[in-house]
């Protein structure tokens, strides 16, 4: 029934909390807006799809500039930061990332007027091996 | 060395106004700096493809600052509202500074 | 013969099983979870099935008494022998087997007389799997048997366990749809096979999506289907439904293999759905679950029953429906011949093998059950013994029938409880402090409030070692007092102990099969003496 898991030394809070401050800036950090997919268990925890959508006009005046990506239980919690444009559409993104173990997967989105939207989704990373 | 090979997926035509979606893949096998050789015990140094631009017409639409958490063969997709027609230049660039560029054309009608 | 002769003489007979009021212009037949038995078979229902969270309570975690007082089933009934677990020894000898693809042939052609160019027959999964001739042949047995009775679509999990290639065989020459809206290739994230397909019946339009097992490359090795991910893929289910209305359904059917807890929370959170057709947990519920507007449908496993729903849709609408859980009593419902023919000769090359006697069961075989089944402990047994082990582990599979006090065990019923693609019987070196980690997280799988963390199965099953287990803790919490039961010792987070095993989802792994082992033990045990397991002990 049983695979391997990884194991792994979490990253420290703090060393994710540091890099929202970074990207934040003075900004405060506020709810909504930002919507992260990820699956609720992941199938491999080498390749973990994650999708970030923002609600934004995405006009010359009004866009979604940068989103960060951290994922708080890896050794270090530093993921990947999309650069959108108003040329975007969109402000939608998916990709692909490695999780140690059981965490959060935190996105944080900042617009062009400075202001910062942030959400997270725990994903969890299991041994697996039994069904019905 | 050019061992990365890039793979793109996007429609060949679309209507002006568009939000088309773009798929990429590079080959790569990104290299965390956090994995130890099995035989030697030491660490084996980071090369991960840390950067990504997706050009259209001369200029950047989209990209990514990439850190050793993305995946090996990195994945990324993402849209552009096209209004005309044109050419997107998609690059990658690895921690040796090696450079992986393709091209693909959109005619825009409409 | 006294059974089918009580059964004849009017306890039950098949009009009154088959009896279903008119109404309504469409009806929805649904098979679900036969793991490949073609002949009738003994299932007895679990004891234990703890719901947590928002199920905690709700069917189907209502077993027992409490099962027959909920639906007001008269203890000692036919429904009592086959919902619950109730006397099961004793009431078997009374009812007989359940089940028989024949029997189902039966009531199958019989409905679809009766509702002529209504009918739309639906498998939910979980078909070519779980026997021994399903085993040699790749399912082909139970391809060429499903092609006879005409389903209208299926959906899958255990049918992706004879590998990638293997299905993509039989489904590119399938003569119905292999639906599976949350099955994508893993490199381009494109669907990998249908996710929807339109049925026009009785003058209406119906949408009937299909959902895949949406765990298969944690629960089962995905090295066996390398470029596929799976998922609960909820929006795209949204989506789906969305774009089945706007195409002009009026009924949309969910064909799904998530589970019923997770179709519980998933009905209530899509919009749209009218029907949900269950599986993968193995639920027989005698009427459907309402969520907001959506009905969910649970009909059981192994052949054991067929579900109708029959549904009045008017003005794009679900008006009203009738359903019936109709249980396949094997003794009272008359054989399809064409179909015994067909039975007769898919098994026919194994027959002398199959009917093989290798030992006899002194007590009641089982499986199902959340912490442990008869025939769990026989087989933690023989990896005990046969691998000179300290600890066995064994899967918390649903699947697996039951052999009565006083039968022979026979090569088809050590299948019946073995026969899938890998069957390595492994033998390693594991730490006190992985095997509680292992028992965490399957425990979670199971317990986790969240029906979208569960992925189904029962808990892993253990021998040679006794645990406690506080199912409303949270991961990492839950299991204690973990003990070496040959010398009543704690383990030892620190100490390494031999554990012996099967059904590893790691690819490469070494042992014999799981079936020898078994076989092995048995002749060597002659007669299986089950002894009730008091090693799990279950804090309320
Ligand atoms: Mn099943
Ligand atoms: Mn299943």
């Amino acid at each position: 029934a049983l695979g391997v898991s990884a194991v792994s030394t979490p990253a420290l809070a703090s060393a994710t909390d540091e890099r929202i401050k970074a990207f934040a800036g003075d900004a405060e950090l506020r709810e909504g807006r930002i919507s992260l997919t990820a699956p609720e268990i992941a199938e491999n925890g080498n390749t973990v799809p994650i999708e970030v959508k923002v609600e934004s006009p995405m006009t010359k005046d009004d866009y979604v500039s940068e989103v960060m990506v951290l994922a708080d239980g890896n050794p270090m919690p530093g993921v990947i930061t999309f650069l959108f444009s108003p040329m975007s559409g969109e402000a939608t993104a998916t990709t692909r990332i490695r999780l140690a173990t059981t965490q959060n997967v935190i996105a944080v989105a900042k617009m062009s007027n400075g202001s910062v939207f942030m959400e997270k989704k725990n994903v969890k990373v299991t041994i697996g091996g039994c069904g019905g | 060395m050019a061992t990365a090979k890039p793979r793109v997926k996007l429609p060949d035509k679309a209507t002006k106004g568009e939000v088309i979606t773009i798929k990429t893949l590079v080959s790569h096998p990104m290299e965390s700096g956090q994995r130890k050789d099995r035989k030697t015990g030491e660490k084996i140094p980071r090369m991960i493809i840390n950067k990504f631009t997706a050009t259209f017409n001369g200029q950047q639409v989209f990209g990514a600052n990439i850190e050793p958490a993305v995946s090996a063969n990195p994945y990324l997709e993402f849209t552009m509202k096209v209004e005309e027609s044109g050419k997107f230049e998609f690059v990658w660039v690895d921690d040796a500074g090696t450079t992986y560029k393709t091209e693909k054309g959109i005619e825009v009608t409409g | 013969a006294w059974t089918a002769l009580a059964a004849r003489q009017g306890l039950m007979s098949e009009a009154e099983l088959l009896a279903f009021p008119e109404f309504g212009n469409v009806t929805l037949v649904h098979l679900t979870d036969i793991h490949a038995q073609l002949k009738p078979i003994f299932f007895r229902e679990p004891s234990i099935n703890i719901g947590v969270g928002e199920a905690a309570g709700k069917p189907p975690h209502v077993t027992g008494k409490e099962f027959l007082e909920l639906y007001k089933i008269e203890p000692g009934s036919p429904e009592a022998f086959a919902l619950t677990y109730e006397d099961f020894a004793a009431l078997a000898k009374t009812y007989g087997r359940m089940g028989g693809i024949d029997r189902i042939a039966t009531v199958l052609k019989s409905i679809r007389a009766d509702r002529e160019g209504r009918v739309l027959f639906l498998d939910g999964g979980d078909t070519w799997q779980g026997s021994y001739t399903s085993l040699k042949t790749q399912g082909a047995d139970m391809v060429e048997v499903m092609n006879h009775l005409e389903p209208d679509a299926m959906t899958a999990h255990w049918e992706f366990t004879f590998g990638i290639d293997r299905v993509r065989e039989i489904v590119d020459n399938l003569p119905f749809a292999f639906l599976g809206q949350n099955i994508f290739d893993n490199e381009w994230d494109e669907p990998a096979f249908e996710a929807y397909k339109m049925f026009e019946r009785g003058g209406s339009k119906i949408a009937v999506i299909g959902q895949a097992f949406p765990y298969l490359p944690i629960a089962n090795p995905r090295w066996m289907f390398p470029k596929l991910s799976f998922g609960i893929r909820e929006q795209n289910v949204q989506q789906n439904v969305d774009a089945a209305r706007a195409a002009g359904a009026d009924v949309v059917v969910l064909l799904s293999h998530n589970g019923f807890d997770v179709d519980r929370k998933l009905a209530s959170r899509v919009t749209g759905i009218d029907v949900i057709l269950t599986g993968h947990t193995h639920d027989a519920i005698p009427e459907p679950v309402i969520v907001d507007k959506t009905l969910l449908v649970a009909s059981g496993s192994h052949g054991k029953f067929l579900s109708r729903l029959d549904l009045d849709v008017r003005d794009g609408q679900v008006k009203g429906y009738k359903y019936k859980l109709i249980p396949i009593f094997s003794d009272v419902i008359t054989p399809d011949k064409s179909m015994t023919e067909l039975v007769d000769k898919v098994r026919a090359p194994y027959e002398a093998e199959l009917k093989t006697v290798v030992g006899k069961a002194d007590t009641l075989l089982y499986r199902r059950g959340n912490f442990n089944g008869t025939f769990d402990d026989l087989i933690c047994d023989a990896l005990l013994s046969e691998r000179e082990a300290d600890i066995a582990l064994s899967p918390g599979f649903r699947w697996g029938t039951s052999v009565l006090p006083g039968q022979d065990i026979t090569v088809e019923d050590i299948y019946n409880a073995t026969g899938m693609t890998y069957p390595a019987a492994y033998r390693s070196e594991m730490t006190g402090a992985r095997l509680k980690e292992i028992l965490e997280d399957v425990a979670d799988n199971l317990f986790n409030p969240d029906p979208y963390y569960q992925q189904g199965g029962d808990m892993v099953r253990v021998g040679g070692m006794g645990y406690a287990i506080d199912v409303s803790q949270t991961i990492g919490n839950r299991i204690s007092d973990m003990t070496l039961l040959k010398s009543g010792e704690p383990i030892d987070p620190q100490k390494t102990y031999i554990v012996a095993g099967w059904a590893s989802v790691a690819e490469a792994t070494e042992g014999p099969p799981i079936w020898d082992v078994v076989t092995s033990y048995i002749k060597r045990v002659g007669t299986v003496q089950g002894k009730p397991n008091q090693s799990v002990l279950v804090k309320a």
